[in-house]
């Protein structure tokens, strides 16, 4: 059972209990089980919205490991994600897109959660490329229509470090609350260009065509991944962190637009 | 007063003021002057109050006939047109905005062509965030004055037609005077939501400073770095929008009309 959105976690309680009536056993949490060695319980899962058709499929594959595990995912920004770790939602893996964001939560003693993938900045633009927009000097040209993301978000720091190292001043027409945001808009065709990472021009299809930025080479997001201190489901929360980790793993997260470390 | 009502009441006032009293009580009260005096602080409160009182505007001149149509007229199908108005209700608020953009965008079914004549186009611009929060502050207005209309008693405006007044004068003369209270309490509603307004306009105008980015915008952008600060451009909101609304009542209502 796959569930997308902040209704997820919630729903998590509904699964147990339908494996309760199914007779397994249950642990005193009333979550995790563990049965012969075997995952199951639910395992919540949050992570970064760019990793929600990755995530999604490899949650899948481990369903199809282990049927008695349900898996649960909670696809939000990095800083909502955060937000909800620090107030205390029940969760078992974070992913996020941003260390800064993840380190906020981490347990200090535990060091630096690994990077298992990384993204940088592409340029957006509508199929067909109207304004012919052929590189970064473009997104200063106040002529055109450009959306940015808002500085305080990860897509929007990341465009503001490009810019500074390319000597640019951007000439946005709008600062986007996320990357999606910003890319619905070149997919309506109501800006000329946007600045959004490579993942989201390949999961865009043939509406977005995507312009590759030297400059942006060197600016690199990376996602860390981590088992959370008051997991759970520690067991099925390892087990898909190994699976990120592992050669199908990093085979999806790359069709999919990331670079792999 | 009987305690069926007065218990089911006051859980009421509990539930709508305690998220607020937790707004209060965390808010770094210290800080609110710094955070006041931030750059751009201003010039969104500025925007939020001018769009969402031209939005209101907007709402009046359109939702006051449109809900007399509704209340009053024997337009055929006028029950399919009521369920219209209410759309933007139930609409997910960003949803509206993609709807905004497929008409009105430089690409949508109307804004191609004014895109095409003029060179000009709406979205990024402040006359789409007035143009959001009608979309989606206007159906309060309508609903709240044809509900007024219903409740007006229809025999003055028959006495009125006897009289001679045409259909026009009897609205300007007769029914409009009856219905004012129900009118300033649908705007309130109206100018309240247009205020609070995020999807919609985050979607089909951006977000710029000084152009499209207005207060809801702000606190928004700014719980993503440091919700301190975003609890008091909130409760700045809140405040400056109570004092008015508290200011118009007595201004409008006052007087005895309806308390």
């Amino acid at each position: 059972m796959h569930r997308r959105g902040p209704g997820a976690v919630r729903r998590s309680a509904a699964g147990a209990l339908l494996l309760v009536l199914a007779g397994c056993g249950v642990d005193d949490g009333g979550r995790s089980i563990e049965t012969d060695g075997e995952l199951g319980g639910t395992l919540t899962v949050l992570a970064a919205a760019s990793l929600t058709d990755v995530f999604t499929d490899l949650g899948d594959q481990l369903e199809s490991d282990h049927p008695g595990l349900d898996v649960q995912f909670t696809f939000a920004g990095s800083s909502a994600l955060a937000t909800q770790v620090a107030q205390g939602a029940p969760a078992d893996v974070l992913a996020s897109a941003d260390e800064e964001q993840l380190a906020a939560v981490a347990d200090p003693g535990a060091g630096a959660p690994a990077v298992f993938a990384e993204n940088t900045l592409v340029i957006a633009v509508p199929a067909g490329n109207p304004a012919d927009v052929t590189g970064l000097a473009d997104l200063a040209d106040p002529g055109l229509t450009i959306a940015l993301c808002a500085a305080e978000v990860p897509c929007g720091a990341a465009a503001g470090r490009v810019f500074d190292a390319a000597g640019l001043t951007p000439a946005p027409d709008t600062l986007e609350q996320d990357v999606r945001a910003a890319l619905t808009k070149v997919q309506l065709g109501e800006v000329d260009a946007a600045l959004v990472y490579a993942t989201d021009v390949a999961a865009a299809g043939s509406a977005v065509e995507g312009i590759d930025v030297p400059e942006a080479a060197d600016v690199v997001n990376r996602y860390p991944l981590m088992v959370l201190e008051a997991a759970p489901n520690p067991q099925a929360a390892e087990a898909f962190v190994d699976l990120v980790r592992s050669d199908a793993g990093r085979q999806a997260l790359a069709d999919a637009g990331f670079r792999l470390p | 007063m009987p305690a069926p009502l007065l218990v089911p009441a006051l859980l009421g006032v509990a539930f709508l003021v305690l998220p607020l009293l937790g707004l209060l009580v965390r808010a770094p009260w210290s800080e609110i002057g710094p955070q006041l005096a931030r750059p751009g602080v201003g010039e969104a409160l500025r925007l939020s109050l001018v769009s969402a009182t031209l939005a209101t505007a907007v709402s009046l001149v359109l939702g006051v006939p449109l809900a007399w149509v509704l209340a009053r007229s024997q337009l055929r199908g006028r029950s399919v047109l009521r369920a219209l108005v209410t759309v933007p209700l139930v609409l997910p608020p960003v949803v509206g905005g993609v709807a905004l953009f497929l008409v009105l965008g430089r690409q949508g079914i109307l804004g191609r062509w004014l895109f095409e004549a003029t060179g000009f186009s709406l979205p990024f611009t402040t006359a789409a965030v007035v143009i959001a929060e009608a979309f989606v502050a206007m159906p309060f207005l309508v609903i709240s004055v044809e509900g007024a209309l219903r409740a007006a008693d229809a025999r003055f405006e028959d006495a009125a037609a006897t009289l001679g007044a045409d259909r026009w004068t009897t609205f300007r003369r007769v029914t409009l005077p009856l219905v004012a209270p129900g009118v300033a309490a649908g705007a309130v509603l109206c100018w309240a939501r247009a205020l609070g307004e995020f999807g919609a306009t985050i979607t089909f105008a951006g977000n710029f400073p000084g152009t499209t980015q207005t207060m809801p915008l702000a606190v928004y952008l700014t719980l993503q770095r440091e919700p301190e600060a975003a609890i008091v451009l909130s409760l700045v909101l809140l405040g400056v929008s109570l004092a008015t609304l508290l200011l118009l009542r007595d201004r409008w209502l006052g007087r005895g009309a309806v308390t």
